[in-house]
């Protein structure tokens, strides 16, 4: 019963789903609706889960004095600090002008989710001279694209390649931004048809998997136990 | 030179260069504003997923439903006004929550088999019409180009691109013979493709670099 | 040269270079001439062909880790359509992005209104906010908008609002741009909005997605493409604007050379030990 029902419920509302794309009637749209709004409300409780679960987590390993405990408190610390803020001071104008919330959102959570992800333009640096080694064609192939594309997209790799094309025998519509006209045209075409047949590819490939699911073969989901 | 007077632009300018200084080495200063970026960040999220659709979507159509006597009666339910059946998902909702109780974490497979089901659905008809249906009609192009040689170079060069790509993905025959060479092909063209990539993905992440430090000259040390 | 020591090299001095570079033409820009490249144009083309006064979709599906390469474009795109008289209703998919995107909206409506055009929320643009669901969202809106955002993000009733008087759903509306900063974002849209309901679409999209969405660009499910803070810098060229992404351009070049030569470099490393190295 545990495992039967989710494979059953999974089976008819994937199917509806599927259906309500082909068929327009109420019968099977209207369920389709309701179903779609369901799935906001019930994914909304899983990042309120996804919370909770964090609290738990963090609130163990401080009560058994794990490696960086302290740092957890600041971690249970911010959690527990905005949840309160935006639940019981701001409520529902939380995000409005003044609000409290929107004050730990511009001046915590804003510009450490912006510098978290700026950290990788520096590790990506240090991996283009450590990491990226020329072996074979292929490896060749790659870099040629990467670096034409790299500087064809800025105006100064076109600034830099321009005294190269500034000749009559380069046709006109080379001339003024040379990298820049090549890069697009490895856009365009070469990696524009690999993509696509990557697309292909996962399109398939998703296809397959949601019929899995909807037909009860592939049950990962549910996870272990009965 | 007229620094920021705002106490946040400071404590953003703060939180911004602990995390730089990583970079260094990993440091308490670092560890600080990691952790509390992810205790910040689920805190945020719990708030606006409450008030913005289990507030918004859930709790004050219920209300309106049983108490604000609507026509019809709660149970009338029509395309988008669902009224007191929102009660189901409200209490698969909860029972999505009993995945933290471990002797009871079993009812949340039927909340799951919900969002499963719904987006299993929605993901096969999306990826069929979208990108299958769609892609291949987009490929089925004329190869000759009267009068344009250039174009018609580039219609061949993407229909060989794309055919061999595809024939590397097909992993159903040993990769040797003709299918050997034309997957070959297709690698090269994978790794142009990947080389792209590569390019775009350095210009996103300077482009981020650049965005911090526009924050740091611009709002906080009035430089520009 | 001392190719060993090269090798050796500690990579926080690459850091420090590239901090460097960025910050450099930052404070002294040189203002390097920007090329706009064809994509571009079509993004640009395709929302001036909207008639004047349409209502337009503008999901902005990003949190502030994509801000520097999204926000320009958001911006621009919003005084392309406010001179239009357009009324660009937004929505965002991501937790972490409606307030960044409500407060761009409202500074670009601010510079109209200190103009003395007087653009009222609610009646010639509307936010609709933040919902969790992804493509359920998307497809839910198709029946209906104020089916899937009943509360706008003030916590107004989004039926009462003029704005969506003469919006439904999708069929009232000409044209969406996407501004995405992975998932959900275009992709989703395309596949659930536009191969389902047939809704022309252009993206602007972080440097990241764009490679992903050049299929659809060539296939027409995308009439115009801006890929990152280059597409952002080319698009306010095209409008005449000098944006953070046209300021920030000199310093994208310059970190572009760097990684280029540290690639080079690397593999000259690499090719002296392999070879120099025994000799």
């Amino acid at each position: 019963m545990k495992r039967e029902i989710p494979l059953f419920l999974t089976a008819v509302i994937g199917a509806v789903m599927v259906l309500g794309f082909f068929m327009p009637h109420p019968w099977i749209s209207v369920p389709a609706d309701f179903l779609q709004q369901s799935a906001v409300i019930v994914v909304a409780f899983g990042y309120v889960l996804g919370g909770a679960n964090l609290l738990r987590v963090h609130l163990e390993a401080i009560s058994r004095r794990e490696r960086d405990w302290p740092y957890r408190i600041v971690l249970v610390a911010g959690l527990l600090g905005t949840v309160s803020v935006g639940l019981f001071v701001d409520g529902p104008g939380f995000q409005a002008q003044g609000a409290r919330t929107m004050w730990i959102y511009n001046n915590i959570y804003a510009p450490m989710n912006a510098t978290m992800f700026s950290l990788l333009a520096f590790f990506i640096a240090s991996a283009a001279f450590r990491a990226f080694r020329i072996r074979t064609i292929e490896a060749g192939l790659l870099a040629v694209a990467a670096l034409v594309v790299m500087l064809g997209r800025v105006p100064l790799g076109d600034f830099l390649a321009r005294p190269l094309t500034d000749h009559a025998w380069v046709p006109a519509w080379l001339r003024e931004a040379p990298l820049g006209t090549i890069q697009q045209w490895i856009m365009d075409v070469p990696q524009n048809a690999a993509k696509r047949a990557i697309l292909i590819g996962a399109a398939m490939g998703v296809m397959a998997t949601g019929l899995r699911v909807i037909l009860g073969i592939e049950r990962a989901y549910l996870g272990g136990g009965e | 030179m007229i620094v920021s007077h705002d106490l946040g632009v400071w404590l953003a300018a703060l939180l911004t260069l602990f995390i730089f200084s990583f970079l260094y080495r990993d440091n308490p200063l670092y560890k600080f504003a990691e952790h509390l970026f992810v205790g910040v960040s689920a805190g945020y999220y719990v708030v606006i997923n409450y008030w913005t659709v289990i507030d918004s979507n859930l709790i004050q159509p219920l209300r309106a439903a049983f108490g604000g006597h609507p026509e019809g009666g709660p149970w009338h339910a029509s395309l988008g006004d669902y009224r007191g059946w929102l009660v189901l998902p409200g209490i698969l909702g909860v029972l999505l929550l009993t995945r933290m109780i471990g002797r009871i974490s079993w009812a949340s497979r039927w909340a799951l088999a919900v969002i499963i089901g719904v987006y299993a659905g929605l993901k096969t008809t999306g990826f069929a019409q979208g990108d299958l249906v769609a892609q291949v009609q987009a490929s089925l192009n004329p190869l000759l180009i009267p009068g344009d040689l250039w174009a018609s170079f580039n219609a061949l060069l993407f229909t060989v691109g794309l055919l061999s790509s595809l024939l590397y993905f097909f992993y159903s025959r040993e990769h040797r013979g003709a299918l050997g060479w034309t997957s070959k092909i297709g690698i090269w063209f994978l790794m142009v493709s990947f080389g792209a990539g590569y390019g775009y993905t350095v210009m996103s992440r300077v482009s981020l670099l650049i965005g911090r430090f526009q924050f740091l000259f611009e709002d906080w040390l009035h430089l520009r | 040269m001392n190719w060993r020591s090269l090798e050796k090299l500690d990579r926080r001095w690459l850091f420090l270079a590239m901090a460097l570079l960025v910050a450099g033409p930052l404070l002294w820009p040189v203002g390097l001439p920007i090329v706009v490249s064809s994509p571009v144009q079509r993004f640009h083309d395709a929302i001036a062909a909207v008639p004047d006064g349409s209502p337009v979709l503008v999901p902005c599906d990003f949190d502030p880790g994509s801000r520097p390469e999204l926000i320009p474009m958001m911006k621009t795109v919003l005084r392309q359509l406010f001179d239009k008289k357009c009324r660009p209703i937004v929505t965002c998919l991501w937790p972490g992005g409606p307030a960044l995107v409500d407060q761009t909206l409202e500074s670009v409506a601010d510079e109209y209104r200190a103009r003395g055009v007087p653009l009222e929320s609610g009646v010639d643009y509307l936010d609709l906010g933040y919902k969790s669901g992804n493509e359920a969202v998307m497809v839910l809106m198709g029946q209906g908008i104020a089916r899937a955002f009943p509360r706008d993000l003030r916590g107004r009733e989004t039926r009462s609002l003029p704005i969506l008087r003469d919006v439904g759903d999708y069929s009232s509306i000409p044209l969406l741009v996407s501004i995405s900063g992975g998932y959900p974002g275009t992709k989703e849209w395309v596949q659930q909005v536009n191969a389902r309901f047939h809704l022309p679409m252009v993206s602007g999209c972080t440097a990241v997605s764009a490679p992903e969405y050049y299929p659809y660009l060539q296939s027409g499910q995308l009439r115009g493409l801006l890929g990152g803070m280059a597409g952002a810098a080319e698009y306010e060229k095209l409008r005449g604007e000098k944006g953070s992404a046209t300021r920030g351009m000199d310093a994208q070049s310059l970190a572009h050379v760097f990684i280029a030569l540290c690639i080079v470099l690397g593999n000259v490393v690499q090719w002296r030990r392999g070879t120099g190295g025994r000799s």
